[in-house]
């Protein structure tokens, strides 16, 4: 059952995510966006990180897609006019670079994989909880987490004087 | 029946190709954000699986991280595209070329 909806939704997730790249109107790509990111929720929680999940959906289909909706509600968007330009592919490199990214990307997670399958497995322990994240997140990675509030707060002052007309 | 780990990384897999190939073949910088969300949504998706079957929390400490960065990067990035925007009137990257030249 669990593995059935986890393809089920993966499917929806990679359909939405196609559509998000290949649809003219920002305003659908976006909302397609939100669907795709609620997938992706609900295979972070059948891989039982459930607060990883609650997060996908607050700050990914909630705040940030939010932010962007309002930026092309803002800047009124129009849809791409099919004109023949519209694919922006006229250097040879830029495909070379996109194969050289996804390739690193998959030699990646295949060498973890790898090394995965050859280490003995962890105990089958409850770990995706608000509770053990948390204690790692306060014994182990304390200081990254402040320094990820300094970050916060400089993209915040950053945000603000990028997009005010008059300092 | 559980999902074996290697059909949640092909999975992952698919879903950064399909970032990279917006990333590339997309002229809307607003489109061409968001496909730069969808990869990272993909790393975290690896990120997850790896760490449901190591057993392990740090995975998804990573992908807290992530995310806490993900929320900066769009905030900065959008207020970027939105003076560009109220400078060039354009939000197409091909026409926004100021640094040729």
């Amino acid at each position: 059952m669990t593995a059935i909806l986890f393809y089920i939704f993966a499917t929806f997730l990679l359909a939405a995510s196609l559509f998000v790249v290949l649809n003219r109107n920002p305003i659908y790509s976006v909302v397609a966006l939100v669907f795709a990111f609620m997938n992706l929720a609900a295979m972070y929680f059948l891989l039982e990180a459930y607060f990883i999940g609650i997060l996908q959906v607050l700050v990914y289909a909630g705040a940030i897609m939010v932010l962007f909706l309002f930026v092309v509600m803002l800047l009124n968007v129009q849809p791409d006019q099919p004109r023949p330009g519209l694919i922006h592919f006229d250097r040879w490199w830029y495909g070379l670079m996109g194969l050289i990214f996804v390739g690193l990307f998959l030699v990646l997670i295949g060498e973890g994989a790898r090394l995965l399958l050859t280490s003995p497995a962890g105990e089958a322990v409850q770990i995706g909880g608000v509770d053990s994240v948390g204690e790692a997140l306060f014994t182990h990675f304390l200081l990254p987490f402040e320094i990820a509030s300094l970050l916060l707060t400089v993209a915040l002052v950053g945000t603000v004087f990028l997009a005010k007309r008059r300092v | 029946m559980v999902v074996p780990l290697y059909h949640v990384l092909a999975f992952a897999g698919l879903l950064f190709t399909i970032g990279v190939l917006g990333v590339l073949f997309r002229r809307s910088a607003i489109i061409v954000f968001m496909s730069v969300e969808i990869m990272l949504n993909a790393v975290n998706l690896a990120f997850i699986a790896f760490s449901r079957y190591h057993g392990d929390v740090n995975g998804q400490v990573f992908v807290f991280f992530i995310m806490t960065l993900a929320a900066a990067e769009v905030a900065v990035g959008l207020a970027i595209i939105i003076s560009l925007y109220r400078n060039l009137r354009t939000s197409d990257i091909s026409e926004i070329r100021l640094m040729k030249h």
